[in-house]
C-alpha cells in the first residue's frame, strides 16, 4: 500500500537529511521537492499546501534538539505532521450493543459499495454478530441481484423488495425485517450518486431520516484524484457520516486522499479495503499508514523514538535521583528499557554528535544489556531498591531464575556498585557541572 | 464518416460546469482588474489546474508555456490569457486524437472487434451497453460478449444494458474461462454476420500480474478467430481518477496495446484534468466520454468541443 508515496517521500527526505544544517534556503528546495510528492500522491493541493506550511513553521521553530542531525529533526516533523493529517488513531466502528444497529453505505457510483457491504456482513458476522444485507441500490442493473449472490456465499440474508422503485421504503421495511427475524446489523447498499445530483442526495437524506443510522460509512475509491475532498464534503454536508472507508487499497495507488480527506471532513478512515475477496478487509491505522508513508528508515524510528523516550520528566527525575544518590537497580532497569525501546547500543551511540566515527570499530555487545535486564528481573523489588541484602543463597536464585551464572550475578552486582560509587562523585561541584553539560548536549 | 455525433453536448457542457466555472471563473478572478499577468497570477493558475486533476508537471508546462506567450503578447486582459491557456491545452489533446471509428474501417474488418478493460468500478459494463446502444443507433449490427465471468451479477446486469440497447449477448455461466466467452462471441458474431462485437471484461487491478496476464490470453483468442482483432482496445478510466489513471494507462498498454480511452462519470466535478495527463504522456487518445448513467449519456470526444465547453464564458 502506499509503496509509491514510500518511495518518493524518501527520495525527498535524502535532500534533506543530505544537508549538515538546516537554513531558509535548503528548507525551501526540500518543501518544495515535498510539495511535488504530496501533489503526485493526489494530496488536496490545499491540505499539501497546509502541510508545507505547518512543517516549515516547526522546522523554523524552536524545539531544534541539538543531538539530532537537522534533517533528522525535520524528518521527525514530517512525520508528526502525516501522522496527524491521518487522523492520529485507529476508530471503531459504532455498533449498538444492544438494540439493532444500522449501518449506511453511502458513495460515489463504483466506489465499491456493494463489494465492501458484503465484506463487512462477513466480518461483523465473524465477530459474533446476526447481520441482514439491504439491498437498496435500485438503480445500477443487477446491483440487488450482485448483493443476493454476494449474500448467499457468505450466508448473509439480502433484504430487498423485488420491483420495488423506493428505496426508502426498502431501507425501512429491512429494519423491521431484521427485528422480526433477530438480525441485530442492517448493513444498506445504496446506489452510488454523484454529490451534485440533488434527487439522489435526497434520496440518501430521507433514507438517513427514516433508519436512523447508526453507523453512516462513505465509501471512496482510495485512487480518487482532487475532487475526492469535494464530494466527500458534500457528502458530509448532506448526511454527516461517521466514517471512511477506503477501497482498492491492494493496487498501486499513492492514496493522497488517505491524507486529505479526513483534514477536510474531520472524520475518521475506518477500514481499508484491500481486494475482490470478500475476506480483504482490515481496520485502518493512520499511524501505521503514516510510518508506511515515510518508510522504516532508520532516521525516523530513532529520531521518534528517541523524542518518546528521552521523555523529559523521566529524564529529569532520573537526574534528581542521581544527585540524591538513589539510584537503584529498579532505575536501571528503567534505562535499559528506554535504551532497548531505542534500538541497539551501537546505534544509539551513534547518534551522539562526534561518537559516530569513535564507535565504528567497538564491539559493542546487545545481548549483555538482555543479560542485566533478566537478572534485575529475578530480583525482588526489595533486592532493587536495597542492593544491600543480596546475599550469597539470594544471588544464587536470582542467577538460577534468571538463567545466568552466580559469577554473572555477582559481576553485575559489582559493576553497580561501582556506578553508584562515580555517581557520588557527580554529586561534587565538578559532577554537577558535568550533569549540566549533559543536559544541554540534549536540549537546546 | 461519424458514427455517432454528439447527440446532448449541452449534457457535457452542463457536467463540465463546475469544471468550467472553476477554471473560468477563478481565471477571470485573478486577472480581470489587473493590467499585466504577474508571477501571482501565474501561480493560481497553476492552483486552478492542479485542483482539476492535470497533473503538477502538466500545469508546470501550461504556466510556463503561457508565461512565455504572454512575454510577448502586448494584449494581457483577461480574454488573452484565456485564449493562449485554452489553446494550449486543445493543442496537447490534438496530438493524439483519432477521431471516432468510422463505418469504412469496420466493413474492412468486419466483424470489428473493441475489447474493454479497466480496473473495478470504473465503469465498463454501463460503457459497453452504451456503445452497443449508440452503434445499434447507427444502423449497426453488435453483439456483445460478456467475458467478466468474476464478479457476481456481472452477466446479469449486461444482459440487462444488452436488452436496452437491442443487441444480441453471449454469456457464459460465472466463474467460466473469458477466453471461453471470447471465443464463443466472436463466433456468434462471424455466423450472424455482425458488424461490431463488443468484449467485456472483469475489473482488475492492473497491479495483479495473473489478470492482466489473463487479457493477454483474452486477445490472442481473439485474433485467431477473427484476423487482427481486437481491432480496438478502450481502456475505461473513471474521471474521478487521480495521477493513478496515468500508471492505470501504462499498464493496460503493457498488456493489452490500447488504442484509446473512453472517460466515464465526467457529469460530477472537477474532472477532465486527467484527460490531459494521459494524452501528454502516454499518447493515448480520448475517444469516448460517459456523461450520465443514461443509455445516451456517451458521446463522441471531440477535443476542441471539450476544451471550448471547458472555458466557454457563461
Amino acid at each position: 500500500m502506499l509503496e509509491d508515496l514510500t518511495l518518493k517521500l524518501e527520495k525527498a527526505l535524502k535532500k534533506v537529511t543530505g544537508q549538515v544544517r538546516l537554513n531558509e534556503e535548503n528548507i525551501s528546495d526540500s518543501l518544495r521537492e515535498i510539495r511535488r510528492v504530496l501533489l503526485d500522491a493526489d494530496v488536496n493541493y490545499k491540505v499539501a499546501k497546509k502541510f508545507i506550511d505547518n512543517v516549515k513553521e516547526k522546522a523554523l521553530g524552536k524545539e531544534v534538539l541539538v543531538s539530532v542531525t537537522p534533517g533528522q529533526l525535520i524528518t521527525k516533523i514530517i512525520y508528526d505532521e502525516l501522522t496527524q493529517l491521518m487522523g492520529g488513531q485507529s476508530s471503531e466502528l459504532g455498533l449498538n450493543p444492544s438494540g439493532p444497529t444500522v449501518i449506511l453505505m453511502v458513495g460515489l457510483q463504483g466506489s465499491g459499495k456493494t463489494t465492501f457491504s458484503a465484506k463487512l456482513a462477513r466480518y461483523l458476522s465473524e465477530r459474533k454478530r446476526k447481520p441482514l444485507l439491504t439491498a437498496a441500490d435500485i438503480y445500477r442493473p443487477a446491483a440487488i441481484e450482485q448483493l443476493k449472490q454476494l449474500g448467499s456465499k457468505i450466508n448473509v440474508p439480502v433484504f430487498t423488495i423485488d420491483g420495488s422503485k423506493d428505496a426508502v421504503k426498502i431501507a425501512k421495511d429491512s429494519v423491521a425485517y431484521a427485528k422480526e427475524n433477530g438480525l441485530d446489523t442492517i448493513i444498506i447498499d445504496t446506489a452510488g450518486r454523484l454529490h451534485v445530483d440533488d434527487n439522489l442526495m435526497n434520496e440518501v437524506a430521507s433514507i438517513k431520516e427514516t433508519v436512523k443510522p447508526t453507523e453512516i460509512l462513505f465509501i471512496v475509491d482510495s485512487m480518487t484524484g482532487q475532487d475526492a475532498v469535494n464530494s466527500a464534503k458534500a457528502f458530509h454536508d448532506r448526511v454527516d457520516f461517521d466514517g471512511v472507508v477506503l477501497t482498492k487499497l491492494d493496487g498501486d495507488t499513492r492514496g493522497g486522499c488517505a491524507l486529505s480527506i479526513k483534514a477536510v471532513v474531520e472524520k475518521p478512515i475506518k477500514f481499508a479495503s484491500l481486494g475482490e475477496k470478500l475476506d480483504s478487509i482490515e481496520v485502518f491505522y493512520p499511524e501505521r499508514m503514516a510510518s508506511r508513508i515515510l518508510g522504516k528508515g532508520d532516521v525516523v524510528s530513532l529520531v521518534e523514538k528517541a523524542q518518546q523516550q528521552f521523555d523529559e520528566k523521566e529524564t529529569e527525575d532520573l537526574e534528581q535521583k542521581l544527585l540524591a544518590n538513589k539510584f537503584d537497580f529498579e532505575d536501571f532497569l528503567k534505562q535499559i528499557k528506554m535504551i532497548k525501546k531505542m534500538g541497539s547500543l551501537k546505534s544509539l551511540l551513534g547518534m551522539v554528535p562526534g561518537m559516530s566515527s569513535a564507535i565504528k570499530d567497538a564491539d559493542v555487545d546487545d545481548n549483555q544489556l538482555i543479560k542485566v535486564e533478566s537478572i534485575i528481573q529475578s530480583m525482588t523489588r526489595d533486592e532493587r531498591t536495597n542492593p544491600k541484602v543480596l546475599n550469597g543463597s539470594r544471588r544464587k536464585r536470582i542467577a538460577r531464575g534468571s538463567g545466568n551464572t552466580i559469577q554473572e550475578v555477582n559481576r553485575l552486582i559489582k559493576q553497580f556498585g561501582e556506578m553508584q560509587k562515580m555517581m557520588k562523585r557527580f554529586n561534587s561541584k565538578s559532577g554537577r557541572k558535568m550533569l549540566g553539560n549533559m543536559k544541554n548536549f540534549r536540549y537546546n | 464518416m461519424k458514427l455517432f455525433k454528439n447527440i446532448n453536448f449541452d449534457k457535457l457542457k452542463d457536467g463540465l460546469d463546475k469544471t468550467r466555472e472553476k477554471i473560468v471563473n477563478r481565471i477571470s478572478e485573478t486577472v480581470s482588474g489587473k493590467a499585466n499577468i504577474d508571477e501571482a497570477t501565474l501561480e493560481e493558475l497553476e492552483e486552478i489546474l492542479i485542483t482539476s486533476d492535470i497533473g503538477l508537471e502538466t500545469a508546470m508546462e501550461v504556466i510556463e508555456t503561457t508565461r512565455i506567450a504572454l512575454k510577448r503578447e502586448q494584449d494581457r486582459s483577461k480574454l488573452n490569457v484565456l485564449e493562449v491557456i485554452q489553446n494550449e491545452l486543445a493543442s496537447a489533446l490534438d496530438r493524439y486524437s483519432e477521431g471516432p471509428i468510422d463505418k469504412i474501417e469496420i466493413e474492412k474488418f468486419k466483424p470489428y472487434v473493441i475489447l474493454i478493460v479497466g480496473v473495478n468500478g470504473a465503469g465498463k459494463t454501463t460503457t459497453v451497453g452504451k456503445l452497443a446502444y449508440n452503434f445499434k443507433q447507427s444502423g449497426l449490427k453488435v453483439v456483445i460478449g460478456s467475458a467478466d465471468t468474476f464478479r457476481a451479477a456481472a452477466n446479469e446486469q449486461l444482459e440487462i444494458w444488452a436488452q436496452r440497447a437491442g443487441v444480441e449477448i453471449v454469456q457464459k455461466e460465472s466463474g467460466s474461462d473469458p477466453s471461453a466467452v471470447a471465443f464463443d462471441t466472436l463466433n456468434v458474431a462471424k455466423r450472424t454476420n455482425a458488424d461490431i462485437v463488443l468484449i467485456d471484461t472483469a475489473g482488475r487491478l492492473h497491479t495483479k500480474n495473473n489478470l492482466m496476464e489473463e487479457l493477454k490470453k483474452i486477445r490472442k483468442v481473439l485474433g485467431k478467430v477473427v484476423e487482427n482483432a481486437p481491432h480496438d482496445t478502450f481502456l475505461v478510466v473513471d474521471g474521478n481518477t487521480g495521477q493513478n489513471a496515468l500508471i492505470q494507462a501504462r499498464e493496460f498498454e503493457k498488456f493489452t496495446d490500447l488504442t484509446g480511452l473512453i472517460v466515464t462519470k465526467l457529469d460530477g466535478t472537477a474532472k477532465g484534468g486527467v484527460i490531459f495527463q494521459i494524452c501528454a504522456e502516454q499518447k493515448v487518445p480520448v475517444r469516448y466520454i460517459g456523461v450520465g448513467e443514461k443509455i445516451d449519456d456517451l458521446q463522441d470526444f471531440d477535443s476542441k468541443k471539450y476544451v471550448k465547453a471547458l472555458f466557454e464564458l457563461q
